[in-house]
C-alpha cells in the first residue's frame, strides 16, 4: 500500500506491506534506527516517537496509519547540530548508561513537558510510566526531565 | 617499573559527564540490530512449546515452499555442523552432571523455548511465518519444576545423566573437627531460617541480536554480537564450530544492557556464525521479547537453608548453610558456579573466628537454564545472611543495626582473613552504618515507628538494613583455578601516545552501559596529564582488542581499569628515558607531572609529553637500543579480590487491608574504594538498587506445573517504571583498596546485593506486630496479605479466646 | 511481533465502516487506536485477514454538551477525555478514570469506542461509564440504535453490538456535582488493575463500577441499593463482590479479589461523600 509520511521534515513515499509497523518502517526502510524495539506488547516505551508531535509507541501503530502524519524521531529532534535541551538534560544528569531505553525515554520525556511544562517530580514519575529502563533506576532520569522543564 | 604517584588528582574522583553520550541520545550509536548488512539472510528458531518432550520428527518441508525462504533444518540436520557441544567453562566438581547440548535439540526437547528447528528467510517476516509451517511430532513427558521433585529423580530429565543431580559442592572451615556442631550446641542463641531466591529474568532492554558475516573467499568470518563477552565467545565459537581461532572476530557493537545474561554464549551465535559459513551469506537473528523471556538465561532460583549460632552477647560463632539451585535445563557458560560465588559470603560483614559449614547442591529443571544475574551469587549470599540476622536480633530482642554493629569486622582488622581462607582487603563497616543511619534518621524513625505501630494500625512503618560485601574484582587466575573455572582472571590493556599527543587506549574490557570510555579516559588523563578528551577508549572487537576477559563480575576497574594505570606507567617509564636523553640529564633527575618531564630543581629544563611523543614518532634521535613509538601494554593479573562493601536502609509502610508496600525512604551508603567518576558510580548505586527493589516487590519468572512460562512478555513481567519506586538518597564513604594501585574496588552489583534484603527487612519489621516473621520474594500486594492472614490465624489459633 | 499479513482499508465515514465489514465479513476486524487489537495481532493470537480503519473518521471525535447528557465520539481519544474542560465540569469521574488509562503514549492513540467495544473487563473505561448510567450508541446498516451500558456487557470480550455494527457515540448523564472516587489497584502504574473502583454519590444515589472483578465490567448494584436503604459505607461495602465472579491470575486469587473490592468501595465511598 502506499503511503505518505513527512519524517524529520521530510516526505517519504513508499509502498508498504500493511502488516508493516511503524517503527519496522522508520527501521528498516528509512534507516533510521535510533527508534529501538525492546518488547511486543507495547510495555516498554523503547520505540516511543512523536506522531503529529504526541508520543507514541510505534510498535503499535502501523505505518499506513501513518499515511499523512508527521513522524519525529530522536533523529529528528536535534537542531542545527545542537542536541535538544532535553537531550543535553539526559547527559548533563547522567540519565542514560546502556542508552537502549534512551531515545524512547528521551520522546516521551518531551512530549510529556509539551504537555505539561511544569512538572513536579510526581507528575514526571507518573508521566514516564510507559518506559521502562533497567539501568538507571529513573533517578537520574527524573531529575534530567525536571531540570529541562526548569530551563525552559 | 616505577609507579607515577601524582600529588593530588586533577580528574580521578571529579565529577565528569560521559563522552558516550552525544551517541547514545542522538540515535547515532549502532546496537547490533541496527547494522546495515547487504545480503544479509534470517534466521528464526522454532522454539519447543513443551518443557519436556521427546522429538519424533521434525518435517521442513511445508516451509521450504513458502516465499522468501532460503533453507529449514531441524536439529539433526545441523548435527555435522558442530566441533563440539555448547559450552560450559565451569566444570565446578570433578563428578559433576553436564548434559550434551547442542544449539538445536535433536531427541529431547528440555525446557519452553528450547531450539527444534530453524529457517533462513530473506525477511524477518518471512522467515517467522515459516515457522508456522514446520511441522514437529512431540511426544510430551512430566515436567520438572520443583527443585525437591527434580531432587528425587521421579522424571530423569538427561536419560543418559541417570539422574537430575548436577552436583554437590562443599566449603566446611572449622579449627577443629566437630566446631561447627560444637556452636551451634554451646550457643545462646540459634535461628534456622529458611529463604527461597525466585527465578528472575535478567531483562536487558536490549534484547539479544546476532550477525555472522563470512568472507567465503577470504577464510574469516566476523561475529556481531550484543554481548558482554566478545573474547570469551570468540574462543568458544572457534573451539564449538571447529573454526580456527585466527580467523575468527567478534564485535560487539554498542550493547544495550547485559547484567549477566549476555555473558554466555547462546545457540543462536553458534547458529548464525555456522549457517553464514553453511551458505556463504551474512545471517542475523534479532531477539524478540518473548523469546528473550524464555530462551535468554535466567538468575537466583536458590534454595535456602541458613543457621546461625550466637553467644549470650548476640556474637556469631558459627553458621551453617544448605542450598539447593536450580541449573534450569543445561548447564550454560557459567552455570554451575554461580552458588559458589556465593558461597564466601553467607558469613555476611562479620567476624566470623569460630566456623562456617556451606554446602551447595544443583539439580536439573526442565526450565530455562539459570546463570550469572547481576550479583551472581552475591546477593543470594547477602539476603540469606542479612534476613537471618534480623531473625536472630528479633530472638535476641535487640535492635538489629545494634546486632550489626556488635558484630561488624573492625575496621583495625583489616585486611582481614576470614575462615574460609580469603582476604578482605579493607573496610570500615561502623563509618558506612553510621552514615546511612544519619541519612535516614534511624533513631527519629524508630520513634516514629513505636507510635504509628499501634494495635489496630492499618499504615504500619517498617524499617530495613542490610550490610554487605561484594566480592568483586573476578579475580585471581590461581584463585580461579583452585575453584574449577576454565579461565583466568587476568586483564589487558595497551596504551598508545600517537604521534599528535592523542592517545589510544585498548581495552580488553567489554563496556554495555558502565561509561568505560569515559573512565577509563580519565585514569590515562590522570596520569599522563593530558585531557580526557585526547584519549580515545578502542574496546569491544577482538580485531582491534584481541586480549582481555570481557566485562563481568564488577571486574572491569579493579582489574581491567587498573591494568591500563600500570600501562601508563610503562610508556611514562620509557618516554622518561628519551626525556632524559633529549634533555641531557640523568633519568633518575627527573620527574614528570602535569604532562610534562623536567629536571627536578630546574624546572624550565623540560620537555612536555607531546615532544617526547613525536621524537618517539620520528625515532631521529632516541637512546641506543629503544624502539621507537610510545606504546605499551599490561596484562594485570590481581592478587586478590576487592571487597566493597556498605549499608542500605529501607524504610516502607504497608497497608494491611491491601498488602500494598510503599517504599517511603531509600539510604543506600557505598564504600567502592577510591572513585574514579563519582557520577558513575551513583548511577551504578541508582540502577543497582531498583534492580535489588524489584526482585523484593515485582519480579519473578513464574511457571504452571506444566513448565509454561506464565511471564514471557513484559506485560506480565513486572519491570517497574519511574512511577512504581522511589528516589534514592546516596552517600559514600571511601575506604582504598591496598591491593591495587588505584585503590578502587568497584560498584557494579553493590545496589542489587544490598536492596533486597533491606527491603525485605523493612516490611518484615512493618508486620513484626502482627505475628510476621518473613515474607517470601516478590512481596505483591497479594503474597503480603496472604502472610499476614497467616500470622494472624495462626496467632489466633494459638489463643486462649479461639 | 510481526502481525500476520493482512488487507487494509481505510474507511471515510461510519456509513462506509458498516458496509465494508459487511464486504469482507467475519475476519474482518474495525481498527480505532489499535491499542486492544495490534498487541494481540503481534503475538499472533488475533490474526484477521482484514483490517478496517475507522481511526480517521474525524466526525466521531467530539466531546459535546447535549443537555442533561455529554456525548462523546466513539474516536476521541482518552487524552482528549482526560484533558476535556467539559467532562471537567460534568462528568470529572470520567475524565479522571481516563488518566489512568495504560500510559501517556497509549492515551495519545487509544479511543473510548474502542476501549468499550473491546469490553475488557479489565479496562478502566467500561466499568466506569457502567457505573455512570452511560448510553452507547451503535450504527449498523439499517440505523442507529441505543443501549444501555447495563445491557450492552455480555461475557467476555463479547458486547450487544452486531458483527456489523459499529459503536459510534458514548453518552455519560451530567453528574450534577455528586461525589465521586477512582480506585485503581495495581502493581505498575502502567498495567491494568487488579481491581478498580469508580464510584459516585449524591443524595441518595450512587454508582458503583468494578474492575477486572469478573468476565464483564460489573455493576455493584447491591452497593448502591444497600446505600439507599440506608446502610453505612462500611456495611455497604461488604456487599461489594456481590454480582462479581473474579477469576484467578498472577496477581491475585479470587478470595483476594473480593476483599480488595470490599476496601476499596469502601474507600471510595468514603472519599465520595467526603
Amino acid at each position: 500500500m502506499q503511503i505518505r509520511v513527512t519524517v524529520n521534515g521530510t516526505a517519504h513515499d513508499s509502498d508498504v506491506e500493511p502488516r508493516t509497523l511503524l517503527v519496522h518502517y522508520v527501521r528498516e526502510v528509512l534507516g533510521l534506527t535510533g527508534t529501538n524495539i525492546g518488547c511486543d506488547t507495547s510495555s516498554c516505551g523503547a520505540c516511543s516517537l512523536h506522531l503529529n508531535g504526541e508520543a507514541v509507541k510505534s510498535c503499535t501503530v502501523l505505518a499506513v496509519q501513518a499515511d499523512g502524519c508527521e513522524v519525529t524521531t530522536i533523529e529528528g529532534l536535534a537542531q542545527n547540530g545542537e542536541m535538544h535541551p532535553m537531550q543535553k538534560a539526559f547527559m548533563e544528569n547522567h540519565a542514560l548508561q546502556c542508552g537502549y531505553c534512551t531515545p524512547g525515554m528521551v520522546m516521551a520525556a518531551t512530549s510529556l513537558l509539551n504537555e505539561n511544562p511544569n512538572p513536579t517530580e510526581e507528575d514526571v514519575r507518573l508521566g514516564l510510566e510507559g518506559n521502562l529502563c533497567r539501568c538507571t533506576g529513573y533517578h537520574n532520569i527524573v531529575q534530567a526531565v525536571l531540570a529541562a522543564a526548569g530551563g525552559r | 617499573m616505577t609507579m607515577t604517584e601524582p600529588a593530588a588528582s586533577t580528574v580521578l574522583g571529579k565529577r565528569r559527564l560521559r563522552k558516550e553520550d552525544p551517541a547514545l541520545l542522538t540515535g547515532e550509536a549502532k546496537f547490533t540490530s541496527d547494522l546495515n548488512i547487504p545480503g544479509a539472510l534470517h534466521l528464526a528458531v522454532l522454539r519447543s512449546p513443551y518443557a519436556h518432550a521427546r522429538i519424533r520428527s521434525v518435517d521442513v518441508s511445508a516451509a521450504l515452499q513458502l516465499p522468501g525462504v532460503v533453507a529449514a533444518y531441524s536439529g539433526a540436520d545441523l548435527a555435522p555442523l558442530w566441533a563440539g557441544p555448547m559450552p560450559c567453562a565451569w566444570p565446578v566438581t570433578a563428578d559433576m552432571k553436564n548434559p550434551t547440548h547442542h544449539p538445536l535439540a535433536v531427541s529431547k526437547a528440555a525446557y519452553v523455548g528450547d531450539g527444534v528447528a530453524c529457517v533462513l528467510a530473506t525477511s524477518d517476516a518471512a522467515a517467522r511465518d515459516a515457522l508456522e509451517a514446520i511441522e514437529v511430532d512431540y511426544e510430551p513427558l512430566p515436567a520438572v519444576v520443583d527443585l525437591e521433585d527434580a531432587l528425587s529423580d521421579r522424571v530423569v530429565i538427561h536419560d543418559e545423566l541417570g539422574t537430575n543431580r548436577s552436583y554437590t559442592w562443599e566449603l566446611k572451615c572449622e579449627g577443629a573437627d566437630g566446631q561447627v556442631e560444637r556452636a551451634f550446641a554451646d550457643a545462646a542463641y540459634t535461628v534456622s531460617e529458611h529463604y527461597v531466591h525466585q527465578r528472575l529474568i535478567p531483562m536487558a532492554m536490549e534484547p539479544r541480536a546476532v550477525a555472522a558475516v563470512p568472507q567465503p573467499f577470504g577464510g574469516d568470518i566476523t561475529l556481531y554480537s550484543s554481548t558482554q563477552v566478545p573474547h570469551i565467545l570468540k574462543v568458544m565459537t572457534a573451539l564449538t564450530l571447529g573454526i580456527p581461532e585466527h580467523q575468527m572476530r567478534v564485535v560487539a557493537p554498542a550493547v544495550g544492557g547485559g547484567f549477566g545474561a549476555k555473558l554466555n554464549v547462546y545457540a543462536e551465535e553458534l547458529l548464525c556464525t555456522a549457517l553464514a559459513r553453511k551458505h556463504k551469506v551474512p545471517v542475523r537473528w534479532t531477539e524478540e521479547r518473548t523469546e528473550n523471556t524464555q530462551a535468554t538465561i535466567h538468575g537466583r532460583a536458590q534454595r535456602q537453608h541458613i543457621e546461625l549460632a550466637a553467644d549470650a552477647d548476640g556474637k556469631l560463632t558459627a553458621v551453617r548453610v544448605r542450598l539447593l539451585a536450580d541449573m534450569g535445563a543445561y548447564l550454560q557458560l557459567v552455570t554451575p558456579g554461580i552458588p559458589l560465588l556465593g558461597a564466601f559470603l553467607y558469613g555476611g560483614v562479620y567476624d566470623l573466628p569460630v566456623a562456617y559449614d556451606f554446602s551447595c547442591t544443583s539439580v536439573f529443571t526442565t526450565l530455562t537454564p539459570t546463570d550469572a544475574y547481576r550479583g551472581a551469587g552475591r546477593p543470594e549470599a547477602t539476603y540469606a545472611i542479612e534476613r537471618a540476622m534480623d531473625a536472630l536480633a528479633d530472638q535476641i530482642g535487640i535492635d538489629p543495626l545494634e546486632l550489626r554493629r556488635r558484630n561488624f569486622i573492625k575496621k583495625d582488622q583489616f585486611p582481614y582473613t576470614a575462615m574460609t581462607g580469603l582476604v578482605y582487603d579493607s573496610g570500615d563497616h561502623d563509618a558506612a552504618a553510621t552514615m546511612a543511619a544519619e541519612l535516614a534518621d534511624y533513631d527519629g524513625l524508630r520513634a516514629r515507628q513505636a507510635t504509628q505501630n499501634v494495635d489496630g494500625a492499618t499504615k504500619r512503618l517498617g524499617i530495613g538494613v542490610c550490610s554487605y560485601f561484594e566480592m568483586c574484582g573476578l579475580a585471581p587466575s590461581r584463585v580461579l583455578a583452585s575453584l574449577n573455572y576454565s579461565a583466568g582472571g587476568w586483564e589487558a590493556a595497551t596504551v598508545r601516545v600517537l604521534p599528535t599527543n592523542k592517545i589510544q587506549v585498548v581495552t580488553g574490557t567489554a563496556p554495555h552501559g558502565q561509561g568505560h570510555e569515559t573512565a577509563w579516559s580519565m585514569i590515562v588523563a590522570e596520569k599522563m596529564g593530558v585531557d580526557p578528551d585526547d584519549v580515545d577508549v578502542l574496546h569491544s572487537d577482538t580485531a582491534i582488542a584481541p586480549l582481555g576477559l570481557d566485562t563481568y563480575g564488577s571486574r572491569s576497574l579493579p582489574v581491567g581499569g587498573v591494568a591500563i594505570a600500570m600501562a601508563c606507567d610503562k610508556v611514562i617509564d620509557k618516554a622518561k628515558k628519551i626525556a632524559a636523553h633529549q634533555l641531557e640529564a640523568n633519568e633518575d633527575d627527573l620527574e614528570f607531572a602535569g604532562g610534562t618531564f623536567s629536571v627536578k630543581g630546574t624546572p624550565d629544563r623540560s620537555m612536555p609529553l607531546a615532544a617526547v611523543a613525536f621524537e618517539a614518532f620520528t625515532a631521529h634521535n632516541l637512546p641506543d637500543g629503544l624502539e621507537p613509538n610510545l606504546e605499551a601494554q599490561v596484562t594485570y593479573d590481581p592478587p586478590n579480590f576487592s571487597w566493597p562493601f556498605g549499608t542500605h536502609i529501607c524504610v516502607v509502610e504497608v497497608d494491611t487491608e491491601t498488602g500494598d508496600v510503599d517504599v517511603l525512604k531509600y539510604v543506600a551508603v557505598d564504600d567502592c574504594g577510591n572513585q574514579v567518576n563519582p557520577l558513575i558510580v551513583e548511577g551504578q548505586v541508582h540502577g543497582g538498587v531498583i534492580q535489588g527493589l524489584a526482585q523484593a516487590l515485582f519480579e519473578e519468572a513464574v511457571f504452571d506445573e506444566d513448565g509454561n512460562p506464565k511471564t514471557s512478555t513484559l506485560a506480565e513481567y513486572l519491570v517497574p517504571a519511574a512511577s512504581d519506586v522511589p528516589p534514592i538518597t546516596l552517600g559514600h564513604t571511601i575506604t582504598p583498596s591496598p591491593t591495587n594501585p588505584l585503590g578502587v574496588k568497584g560498584i557494579g552489583e553493590a545496589g542489587t546485593i544490598g536492596a533486597a534484603p533491606a527491603v525485605i527487612n523493612a516490611i518484615v519489621d512493618a508486620l513484626s506486630g502482627l505475628g510476621v516473621t518473613d515474607v517470601p520474594m516478590p512481596a505483591s500486594p497479594h503474597t503480603v496479605w496472604k502472610t499476614i492472614h497467616a500470622a494472624q490465624s495462626a496467632s489466633s489459633a494459638q489463643g486462649v479466646s479461639k | 511481533m510481526i502481525p500476520a499479513a493482512f488487507d487494509y482499508v481505510r474507511a471515510g465515514s461510519a456509513e462506509e465502516a458498516i458496509s465494508l465489514i459487511g464486504e469482507y465479513g467475519e475476519d474482518a476486524k474495525f481498527i480505532a487506536g489499535g491499542h486492544s487489537l495490534l498487541p494481540l495481532m503481534k503475538l499472533r493470537l488475533a490474526q484477521p485477514t482484514v483490517l478496517v480503519d475507522i481511526g480517521r473518521i474525524s466526525d466521531l471525535s467530539y466531546i459535546r454538551d447535549a443537555g442533561d447528557h455529554i456525548a462523546i465520539g466513539a474516536m476521541t481519544r482518552h487524552m482528549d477525555v482526560e484533558t476535556s474542560p467539559v467532562l471537567a465540569e460534568h462528568a470529572p469521574l470520567l475524565a479522571h478514570a481516563a488518566s489512568h488509562v495504560g500510559d501517556p503514549q497509549v492515551r495519545h492513540r487509544g479511543t473510548i469506542g474502542g476501549s468499550i467495544a473491546h469490553s475488557d473487563s479489565a479496562s478502566d473505561l467500561p466499568a466506569t461509564t457502567l457505573a455512570m448510567g452511560a448510553t452507547y450508541v451503535a450504527q449498523g446498516p439499517g440505523g442507529t440504535r441505543e443501549i444501555a451500558a447495563a445491557d450492552f456487557f455480555q461475557g467476555f470480550l463479547q458486547t450487544a453490538l452486531a458483527p456489523d455494527e459499529l459503536l459510534t457515540e458514548i453518552r455519560v448523564p451530567k453528574m450534577g456535582g455528586a461525589g465521586w472516587s477512582f480506585q485503581k489497584f495495581n502493581r505498575r502504574a502502567q498495567d491494568w488493575a487488579i481491581v478498580g473502583v469508580a464510584a459516585w454519590r449524591r443524595n441518595g444515589e450512587s454508582g458503583v463500577g468494578l474492575v477486572n472483578m469478573g468476565s464483564t465490567p460489573i455493576l455493584a448494584t447491591s452497593v448502591s441499593a444497600a446505600l439507599s436503604s440506608g446502610a453505612s459505607i462500611a456495611e455497604a461495602a461488604e456487599l461489594a463482590a456481590a454480582e462479581a465472579d473474579p477469576q484467578n491470575d498472577l496477581n491475585a486469587s479470587p478470595e483476594y479479589r473480593v476483599h480488595l473490592a470490599k476496601v476499596l468501595v469502601r474507600r471510595a465511598l468514603e472519599q465520595a461523600s467526603a
